[in-house]
This record gives structure tokens, sequence and C-alpha cells, in this order.
């Protein structure tokens, strides 16, 4: 099934559904120039994300390899403040080999903020041109990749967005879309029931192993939203309490397990292990929901679905956002902020696979060029932090 | 049939989840049969959509989460006074000692 036509052919051969360019800092110190550069540009589908360590880090400079040659981003703008230890060379030299348009600017080279913030105005209405030439394409679902994530969820929201965006993923892999589902720490408690999702017995011991990992990960950290026995909202066990996440999943398949940064070979439903390897340092995995959201992006999302009860607004850089809110009093309070009212579950309005229809929907809808609210509220929240893992094995990712 | 205030997840469940909050004494259909809600129950919580017995698993999104402590009758309120975990939250138990001997595996 082709989904539009007017996708955005990059270089290297991948499709965006956006035609965005990038401007990012290489280090807090070259944050502000970069956002003067970004802001007179920012209704004109250019976007500011950017790494703030000064320290070198492997997986931040991973991060930043993929995002910047994101399908749908069409050109970058390198913002260097020229003695952070981030390699500027390498990340530019990856974004050129993917045949986009690059440019670096290093302030203490370029003669300060003024000057520089000056040269990436006019640099970025060049780039601007070239990229609104891009051609376009056919996107077929098979090339189509989605990311989900929770975040300020209540107890509306494992019974109604949750279950919802799991009946739109099951229609989007039944299509050959590819799906990908994190936050191992909220699995816990659904180890058996996924790994008997697995497309193989080692792709089963390596998804029990990630939930594993980030039981000990939060143990150590003193992470206090897994202990069991709240009975708020109707809870009851750790089971449930995990279940009510795990349900935007869905129930096909697994095919694979990523880590940030990796994209998922073909159609099917992947899990993000979104928990650092090793011994336990850098501090907690996802400081925030918009942490998560640009691991989703670095793994390929096209469109991320957003589950939330209390009323999140956030939105990302990159690629769009849909909220999907679970609770019919939030959506009332804060309707401009929410895609998809989802709690009309619960007053009898909708069933779930109504509103699972309406997401996929949606999703599909957005893909072809429609803007979500968060995207039209100007929402284009970013952050990446310290990490480190070890690459994945092919186990991961098996050919079946 | 239930009742339109019960949210029945998947077919295979045994229990529905109250879409709105349900007074005491209120009326609602689970499983044809017309009934009283024992107490006030709010959005979110239980009721048995069939008589379980004890020590049968409770099924909520068609996966087990916990098991019936006592039998329940339909329509009871399934709460922590009668079913538990099957899980058991190892984690909990660990200490940052086991997580260093864990971490050697990786």
């Amino acid at each position: 099934m082709i989904i539009t036509d007017q996708a955005y052919l990059r270089a290297d051969g991948r499709k965006g559904i956006r035609n965005h360019i990038i401007v990012a800092y290489l280090v807090e110190c070259a944050h502000h120039v970069a956002r003067e550069i970004m802001y007179p540009y920012r209704e004109r589908g250019v976007h500011l994300i950017g790494f703030g360590g000064c320290y070198p880090n492997d997986y931040a400079a991973q991060m930043m390899r993929t995002l910047c040659t994101h399908p749908n981003v069409g050109g970058v703008i390198l913002l260097s403040l020229g003695c952070e230890s981030f390699n500027r060379t390498t990340l530019r030299e990856a974004v050129a080999a993917s045949g986009r348009p690059v440019e670096t600017l290093v302030i203490q080279q370029s003669g300060g903020t003024r000057k520089t913030i000056g040269q990436g105005r006019r640099l970025m209405e060049d780039m601007l041109a070239v990229v609104a030439g891009v051609p376009r394409v056919p996107l077929a679902m098979s090339e189509f990749i989605v990311g989900t994530v929770c975040g300020g969820s209540d107890a509306t929201s494992g019974i109604t967005a949750n279950p919802g965006i799991g009946r739109a993923f099951d229609s989007l892999v039944a299509q050959n879309a590819r799906c990908i589902f994190e936050e191992t720490g909220e699995l816990i408690g659904c180890e058996d029931i996924m790994t008997a999702r697995a497309a193989t017995p080692d792709l089963a011991r390596i998804l029990r192993d990630s939930v594993e990992k980030a039981a000990r990960y939060y143990t150590v950290l003193g992470h206090g939203s897994f202990a069991p026995g709240n009975a708020e909202g109707g809870l009851t066990t750790m089971e449930e309490k995990s279940m009510g996440a795990y349900a935007k999943s869905g129930a096909s398949r697994i095919s694979g397990l990523l880590k940030p940064g990796d994209i998922p070979p073909r159609g099917g439903l992947y899990l993000l292990d979104v928990v650092p390897d090793g011994e336990v340092r850098f501090g907690f995995p996802n400081i925030n929901d918009n942490a998560e959201i640009a691991e989703l992006i670095a793994c390929g999302s096209h469109v991320i679905l957003f589950s939330t009860g209390r009323g999140s607004v956030v939105g990302s850089a990159i690629s769009p956002v849909i909220k999907v809110c679970a609770n019919p009093e939030t959506y009332r309070r804060m309707n401009e902020d929410m895609d998809v009212d989802a709690g009309r579950i619960l007053e009898g309005q909708a069933s779930l696979d109504e509103v699972g229809r309406e997401i996929f929907d949606l999703s599909l809808a957005v893909a072809r060029g429609a803007t979500t609210k968060s995207e039209e509220l100007g929402h284009q929240e970013f952050v990446l932090t310290y990490k480190s893992f070890e690459p994945i094995g092919p186990a991961c990712l098996p050919a079946t | 049939m239930h009742d339109p205030k019960l949210l029945l997840l998947d077919p295979a469940d045994n229990v529905l989840v109250a879409i709105q909050t349900l007074d005491a004494g209120v009326t609602v259909i689970v499983s044809g049969h017309s009934l009283q809600v024992p107490s006030r129950l709010t959005l979110g919580h239980k009721l048995a959509a069939r008589a379980i017995r004890a020590g049968e698993k409770i099924f909520k999104y068609r996966v087990p989460i916990g098991s019936a402590t006592r039998d329940i009758a339909v329509g009871e309120h399934v709460h922590l006074h009668n079913m538990k975990s099957n899980y058991l939250p190892t984690y909990t138990l660990e200490t940052g000692q086991t997580f260093s001997t864990k971490h050697d595996h990786h």
C-alpha cells in the first residue's frame, strides 16, 4: 500500500514525510547562536537540536549522526563553539555522505556571536532553496516507521489511549509498517507475555534480559515508580500497572530489539531498549519524555504516537507527534493540544476499535502532510544526554 | 452483555473496568445479569465479569495480572482484598550487591 506519493526522497534513498532543516549545536556554548539562526525560520520547517555536553560520548555522537541523517531532514547547519570535544568533522562527513547539504560554523573562527548568526542566516537562505527542490516520491507502508511513548499517564491511560494505540499498531504491522515501542522499565512484570510474542527463542531471551537490565538499573538509582501495591486508580499488581503501558504494543509478533539509532530493517514490531548497558552511570536513563521521543526518532520514526492522561503538551524536533489523550476531562480542558480524544471510550462515545482506527488513519494523514496540534503550536522540544550502549547482536534482529 | 459503564478490554478477560465512578447500590448489567454495585467504585477499578474461583488467574488485556485469593462472585469488586500478584518482583529484593554480581554477566 502506498501512503502518499509526496514523500521527500533523500540522496541516500530514504524517504521523509517532512522536509526540515536542522540547526544543531554541538555544545551548550553554541546553543544561543544556533537558536538565533533558527528562530526567524521556525515556521518554515527549521528545527533546533543539539548536545549540551562538552565531554565526548559515543552514544550522543551516534544520536546526532542518526538524527541529522533522519529521512525527515533535508539539510543541516552545525554550530560549534570551537573548543568542545564533539567531533564536528566526523558528523559533517556523515551528513555529507548521506547526500544532504551540510554547513559547519565555528563561532571562535567566525568572529563571535553576531557574525556567526549573520553567516548562519545567509547559509540558511541558500539551504532552504536547495531543500525545497527535493524530489517527491511514493512512500509505501513497508517504509513507514512509527514510534510510541506515553507520558503524563493517569488511571485512564491504560484503558483508553494505550490499548487504542495498540490497535493502531496491530493495523500498521498487519500492513507491514515498522512499529517501535519502548521503555523497558515500564515492562517489568510483562516479561512472560512479551517474550511469548518473540519471533525466535533467542529474541525471547534478549527481550527478557532487557527488562531485567531495566529493573536492576532502576533499583540502583532508587527509582520509585515501580514499587508494587499502588492501588490508586484501581491498579492492584505490578503486572497490571505495567500492562497499561505494555498495551501500546498491541498484539503483533515482536520482530526484534533495537537500541537508540538502530533502524528497524523491515516491517514488524520492535522493542527499543532505552536503558544503558554496563555499570550504572550518567544518572537516569531517560530524564523526560522527550529523551525517549528523540531515541524513537533516531531509530527512524517518521511519526510518534504519544499517549497522555494528565495532559502533556510536548511535540518534538524532526518528527511530528500525535497526542492521544486518554482522559476525557483532560481533553476538554486542553483540546487545543490534543489530536485524538481516546477518552470518548470512557463516555460510551467510541469503542477501542474505533479509536484505534482513528489513530491509524491520523498517522497516515500526518504522513501525507496533515499537521499535528503540537506542530501547529510550534513545539519542537529536544533533549539529549549522556548514555552508553553496546551494539546489538544479530540475534536481536532475526531474519524470520 | 455488559453495562456500557463497564469496559471489557479483551473478550478473554474475566474482569470489567469501571469507566466512570459507580456509587454503591447503582444497578449495572454484568454478563446479562442485573445486579447492584456493593460499594462505591471509582474510575479504573475492576468488577468480576463472571464467577472466579480461588486460585484462578485474573485476566485483563488478555493477560494474567494476578490470581484470586478467594472465590469472587460475578459483579464483585476485584481488588487487593481478593487477588494478588503472580509475579515475583525479584528486583525489589535485590541489593546493589546483587546488581554488581549480575553485572558481571554483561
